[in-house]
């Protein structure tokens, strides 16, 4: 039988004494970033999928609700409350009151109707007398339970799998019919904050490059000497604390702080109606900047050391001015710092979190602060994730983006 | 008198980078209209910086530099109308080749037919025209440097400037641009200002080399000149191979030196520069005009040799030779068809013409 593969010296085809002599090497080298892949994926890979999970997952009233969930699943949502759906919610009550889990539940439910947690708490503790029929039962002790929207929210809220907390996160919320409608007036806060977001993570964007591009420039065409000692002034921000850097922009913009008096001595403002300068966006904005210009600076000075000083000198050798040498011929080759830089701050800003907490004031606020707000306060972590899909998903959109613009090819981070 | 001022003049020009030393020290240097000059020499020795400074990149610390007559110190580089070709071509790698060419005929604001024509004139003297549309990174290291010699022509400047241009190529190649550049000269008439440490290239192309070390020029001439006629011991060893005997001055007769190698005897050697009876000299002798022979050659000088080593290098063989204590004495013998019956410890007698050894100075 003729066999055109390439055989080895002792007549093993080739490729697979090839395999045999790379798994060695591919064992080491495995085993040398394990320890790395293991950090990456318990700390950081399976967490995120996790929260992210949990943006999409609550299973809260369906596990201590059982009977309930059922009924509720085979309800259409607009038909008359039956007996039967009643029935079942009487009889979880009473086991979650005994369990002491009616305060879970009943959160729950508030989160889709407000003023559901006393009607919850106060029904269930009456519950273990109450006679059948049910229907009635219930509607005697609270009138709240006559209205149909208070069951279309337990509706909602017993669902495992729901958009509901998405929804939330782009101030929408999930009907009983499965639809989406615009949240109420009074509770649309997200989406101007993703937009505020949005807008202070580009306006930081911008002046880093157009503060960091001259630096930058200049530690690229300096002697090494100078240029290492700029270097080091650049990066010395790394070496404070983050949090040392931001109270200290406090001292300096706050009213009575360095910039307003110098404002006031240079006759700019007035002594009694000084700038509000922190606490405010400007704040945000002012303190972000400070800190993000090193993530701007460090990229373009990369790629512009690399960028030969001939290409400039052989324009002007070409009759080019400074000025068309520079734009036509420098700046072009720069861009693949420019596109790293700006990405770079742009992605660190929209998810900053500790500056405009400190400086922000009330319109300084970010996405990221609401998101900290549910974990830590309102503790409703399903939408905090749902929020931080939001957020991840703005970003994935912006890099997609600008793949598209400038090409992730074209990327150049040293 | 416009037309007895050379092209480019340096006038006792000095250049220091750091107010302690100086790189260029007072250059003097003429070049004519239409000429091909080298500046030739190690690096460091300071062409690299006479030639940025012609361009307009450095600024010369002291003395003047003419262009056509005119002083040019205060004129910025874009308004100096020099084309230049940079040791790595520097072709723009954002732009394709059409646009590289088309870059300084645009900054001149040149019509686009104009441009597009003059484009195309200059892509055919490379023989580069079907290349137009490529970016830099697409072309080989060969076609780059064409390009970029077609961009420093494209818009017809008087002077071309290039700063080792060759340096980045295979030697096959480099030979070959060699010649492309001489007949490129030959035909467009251009001033070309060529910056090289490589003395085969310089020898090659140029009307005239200028030879530089320690920021001097330690001589200027033609290539014939400089190879049979350095001037001193610097250029000697620097352009083609050269053999050197160490000895002092014993007697002066008009243009001959007798020359006392100490224990090894006393030769007759032409005398070059200026050395008195008892100066220490450097004689140099071209290892291709030492012949071997079992005695001496009347009429020439003879020194016993011994063999130590052989190389055969096809169209001739090396021969190391010791003589008069220099174990690194070279003989070029033509490979010719008389059989060569050497072999390393013979003993015999090396010779050459008087006027084939020169006493240059002591260095």
């Amino acid at each position: 039988m003729s066999d055109n593969r390439l055989l080895a010296a002792d007549g093993t085809p080739l490729k697979r004494k090839l395999a045999q002599s790379l798994f060695r090497t591919k064992l080491r080298t495995f085993g040398l970033v394990c320890p790395l892949l293991a950090l990456i994926l318990s700390a950081f890979v399976i967490p995120i999928v996790f929260m992210l999970s949990a943006s999409v997952y609550d299973d809260r009233y369906a596990s201590l609700m059982p009977k309930s969930t059922i009924v509720m699943s085979e309800w259409d949502g607009t038909s008359p409350v039956t007996e039967e759906m009643a029935a079942a919610m009487v009889a979880d009550l009473v086991v979650a009151k005994k369990e002491k889990t009616i305060g879970r539940v009943a959160n729950r439910v508030n989160r889709e109707f407000s003023g559901a947690t006393s009607l919850f708490k106060s029904t269930a503790r009456a519950a273990k007398k109450f006679e059948p029929p049910y229907l009635e039962a219930l509607e005697q002790k609270d009138k709240k339970w006559q209205n149909i929207e208070m069951w279309q929210a337990i509706k909602v809220a017993s669902k495992t799998y729901t958009l509901g907390y998405v929804a939330n996160a782009v101030d929408m919320r999930v009907n009983s019919t499965g639809g989406f409608e615009a949240q109420d007036e009074l509770r649309q806060i997200h989406v101007t904050l993703f937009i505020r977001t949005i807008e202070i993570s580009f306006i930081v964007t911008v002046a880093c490059l157009l503060l960091g591009y001259p630096v930058a420039y200049l530690m690229a065409n300096l002697p090494n000497r100078t240029a290492n000692l700029l270097l080091i002034l650049v990066l010395m921000p790394f070496w404070t604390s983050l949090l040392v850097r931001t109270t200290a922009w406090i001292a300096m913009l706050q009213s009575q702080g360095v910039m307003n008096d110098l404002f006031v001595v240079f006759g700019l403002a007035t002594d009694d109606d000084r700038f509000s300068l922190i606490y405010n966006k400007t704040g945000t904005l002012i303190a972000m900047t400070h800190i993000m210009l090193p993530f701007m600076i460090m990229p373009l000075f990369s790629v512009m050391k690399t960028i030969s000083p001939a290409y400039v000198r052989a324009a002007k050798s070409m009759g080019a001015t400074n000025w068309t040498a520079f734009w036509r011929v420098y700046f072009p080759q720069s861009i693949p710092g420019i596109g790293a830089g700006s990405l770079l701050v742009f992605i660190l800003a929209i998810g900053y979190y500790i500056t405009p907490a400190l400086v922000g004031g009330q319109d300084g606020q970010m996405i990221s602060n609401i998101i900290d707000f549910h974990m830590r306060r309102s503790l409703n972590w399903n939408l905090a994730a749902a929020l931080g899909l939001v957020l991840l998903v703005f970003v994935l959109f912006f890099f997609w983006i600008y793949d598209r613009v400038v090409g992730i090819d074209n990327m150049k981070l040293g | 008198m416009a037309s007895n001022m050379p092209f480019v003049r340096y006038e006792n020009v000095q250049k220091s980078y750091d107010g302690e030393s100086l790189v260029v020290k007072n250059l003097n240097l003429d070049i004519q209209k239409g000429e091909f000059v080298t500046m030739l020499g190690p690096s460091g020795s300071g062409k690299t910086t006479c030639l940025m400074m012609l361009a307009g990149f450095e600024t010369a610390t002291y003395g003047d530099i003419l262009l056509d007559g005119k002083p040019i110190n205060n004129i910025p580089p874009h308004k100096r109308g020099i084309g230049m070709v940079f040791q790595n071509y520097a072709l723009f790698p954002h732009m394709t080749v059409n646009e590289n060419l088309a870059f300084p005929l645009n900054v001149r604001k040149m019509s686009k037919a104009d441009a597009e024509a003059k484009v195309r004139r200059a892509l055919e003297m490379v023989q580069m025209v079907e290349f137009g549309d490529r970016k830099p990174a697409q072309l080989s290291g060969g076609q780059q440097q064409r390009i970029a010699l077609a961009r420093a022509l494209v818009f017809e400047p008087e002077l071309v400037l290039m700063d080792e241009p060759l340096g980045a190529l295979d030697k096959q190649l480099r030979e070959h641009m060699q010649y492309e550049i001489k007949h490129i000269h030959e035909s467009l008439g251009v001033t070309v200002v060529y910056v090289t440490h490589d003395q085969s290239e310089a020898l090659t192309m140029s009307n005239r080399i200028a030879v530089f070390n320690d920021g001097i020029v330690q001589q200027l001439a033609d290539p014939v000149t400089l190879y049979e006629r350095p001037d001193n011991a610097f250029v000697a060893q620097f352009i083609g191979e050269n053999n050197t005997l160490v000895g002092t001055v014993d007697a002066i007769s008009g243009k001959k030196v007798t020359v006392d190698l100490g224990k090894h005897g006393k030769v007759q050697a032409t005398r070059v520069v200026n050395v008195a009876k008892g100066d220490k000299t450097t004689l140099s002798i071209r290892p291709e005009r030492i012949a071997f022979s079992d005695k001496t050659v009347r009429g020439k000088v003879s020194l016993p040799a011994k063999v130590m080593e052989l190389i055969y290098l096809g169209d001739h063989i090396r021969c190391r030779m010791q003589v008069a204590g220099n174990d690194e004495f070279i003989a070029k013998i033509p490979n010719s068809n008389k059989p060569i019956s050497l072999s390393p410890g013979n003993k015999g007698y090396v010779s050459w013409n008087i006027d084939d050894c020169r006493a240059l100075d002591y260095s």
